[in-house]
């Protein structure tokens, strides 16, 4: 239990007693003017990013958005995407954070290569990443048939199937801001309290952890947003029914096929939505200036 | 030195402004002649998914029987071309499955004369090859354990399909409301459900992997497809001519063999 680690590993300058020297605060600079060559691009750039969403807001239909608020399915699909965002990030969390410690803290060969497969859901059109889903947790994919088979379990068209789509997705962004994190943190905490006898099951606990939450809360973060955005694994793996699996993007989808204007307005819930709780967690959680 | 390199960044974003300004120019000449009988340049169609292999063949028909001219396609939902045609989208022909979206697009006055209707088209009951199930008609989708996928109600194939259940007095509930018809024949494809209402078309489209059983119901259900020149048009002769060969003798027997009955 008590076993120390062995510090053959770990760089000579861990012999340095005493805390990590405080980082000095960014100074503020007076009387220098941004470069014109960075502020054009960087309004042009603020302007491509904000100018859609005034265009949602412009074309929003005002005058009946009361009644399309509250019109059948609005709120199935709202408190289906919620669910089913949050149940995703918590899967991402359980699973995600040990194997960003595994990829920061474990030197093993091979590494860079389970790095780059992790990336690889980042890059893979969604739509891809459903039929991928679809192939092997599907009702004849390798584990969904041995699933069908033997506990009559189906994943396609059920809303367990929304939160693999979204967690397949979304896990990416978890794995890589915590991987960040933890190389971030200063390892002389965690190998001080080896020497001090903790295990390192005991260490990532009480030290690791702590250190590096704001880094796991903002992976949350990220990760909860693209899973409520989630649409092309979903639409694919899941399928599309309402109350069951129809998110939110997935209404939009459908509303854009009949009538733009329920599009924008389904759009605008869920925009409002997520920067409501985006803003409230940054403020708890994660302390940006 | 720094006021030379804030002048190299200039300088590199009016040359990629200039070429992106000089590319959509381009783009506009590639039209083609505007005014002109013969036809020539390009031709951009917006047609629906179930025309997706025939039309690319008609597409192909159509170029070797006008050199200078070349067929675009954009192939989607008719609901999602008609709403992108409505929002400015550059196309010249708009061939949809159902009169509804095709009524979207000449409302809103985007239309040049009238829509023509050039095929028709029904449903069957797409089944895993060899119809494992032993599906024989619309009530045995309706029995418990049998996974069924339409067409969402906004999307054509799904209207019909609600139409076919509704002649039928079948009352069932899917697993799946798919965004366009090809993506509920994929599903049946990919053995995720056993069966789905589709276009005989698409089910021969995919004969290898699926069978399609025919249902008396279907006639309640049947789908015109109409096709329009669009007003704003890029190409409007080859758009013309485009029309006139899809409604000649050649395109109708691409049709016909690809399943469509004539109107």
């Amino acid at each position: 239990m008590s076993k120390h680690d062995n510090p053959s590993t770990h760089h000579s300058d861990v012999l340095k007693p005493g805390p990590p020297a405080p980082v000095a605060p960014p100074r503020r600079r007076v009387g220098r003017r941004a470069p014109v060559a960075l502020l054009i691009p960087a309004a042009l750039g603020l302007a491509f990013l904000v100018l859609p969403l005034a265009g949602l807001l412009v074309r929003a239909p005002w005058s009946t958005l009361p009644q399309r608020l509250v019109a059948p399915g609005v709120l199935t699909a709202l408190r289906l995407s919620l669910l089913t965002a949050t149940i995703a990030t918590v899967v991402c969390v359980v699973l995600g954070v040990p194997l960003a410690w595994v990829l920061a803290r474990v030197d093993f060969r091979g590494r860079r290569i389970v790095r780059a497969l992790i990336t690889v859901p980042l890059v893979l059109p969604p739509v891809v990443g459903g039929v991928a889903l679809l192939l092997v947790f599907g009702r004849k994919g390798i584990v969904g048939g041995w699933l069908n088979e033997t506990f009559g379990i189906t994943l396609a068209f059920t809303t367990a199937g929304v939160v693999i789509a979204e967690a397949f997705v979304a896990m990416p962004f978890l794995v890589i801001a915590v991987e960040g994190a933890l190389r971030g943190a200063d390892e002389r905490y965690e190998e001080a309290a080896a020497t001090l006898g903790a295990g390192r099951w005991t260490t990532f606990r009480r030290v690791t952890l702590p250190l590096v939450a704001p880094g796991v809360a903002a992976g949350a973060v990220l990760c909860w947003a693209r899973a409520l955005g989630e649409f092309g694994a979903t639409i694919t793996f899941a399928g599309n029914f309402p109350g069951r699996t129809q998110t939110m993007p997935l209404a939009v989808y459908l509303a854009l096929e009949k009538d733009l204007e329920s599009a924008i307005v389904l759009s605008l819930i869920l925009l409002a939505v997520s920067v409501t709780i985006l803003a409230t967690l940054r403020d708890r959680w994660i302390n940006t200036p | 030195m720094k006021k030379g390199r804030a002048r190299t960044a200039l300088a590199a974003l009016a040359v990629a402004s200039l070429a992106a300004t000089s590319a959509g120019v381009g783009c506009g000449s590639e039209g083609g002649p505007q005014t002109t009988g013969i036809p020539a340049g390009a031709v951009t169609v917006f047609a629906a998914s179930s025309l997706t292999e025939s039309f690319t063949q008609i597409g192909k028909d159509f170029e070797a029987a006008n050199p200078g001219t070349h067929v675009t396609f954009n192939f989607a939902g008719s609901s999602a071309l008609a709403q992108q045609i409505n929002q400015g989208a550059p196309a010249d022909v708009f061939a949809s499955a159902s009169p509804a979206t095709m009524k979207q697009v000449t409302d809103a006055g985007n239309g040049d004369g009238d829509a023509v209707t050039f095929v028709r088209n029904q449903l069957v009951i797409a089944v895993p090859k060899g119809n494992p199930d032993r599906v024989a008609g619309l009530t045995d989708l309706a029995k418990s354990g049998v996974k069924v996928a339409l067409c969402a109600e906004q999307v054509p194939c799904g209207a019909a399909a609600k139409k076919a259940l509704d002649a039928g007095g079948v009352a069932l509930t899917p697993v799946t409301l798919e965004q366009d018809v090809r993506a509920a024949l994929s599903k049946v494809k990919l053995g995720e459900v056993d069966a789905a209402l589709v276009y005989r078309t698409d089910v021969r489209s995919a004969a290898a992997d699926v069978d399609g059983v025919e249902f008396p119901e279907s006639a309640q259900a049947i789908n015109d497809y109409p096709v329009i020149v669009l007003k704003e048009a890029p190409n409007m002769a080859a758009a013309r001519a485009f029309v006139t060969y899809v409604l000649s003798d050649k395109g109708r027997s691409v049709l016909t063999e690809a399943g469509f009955q004539a109107p």
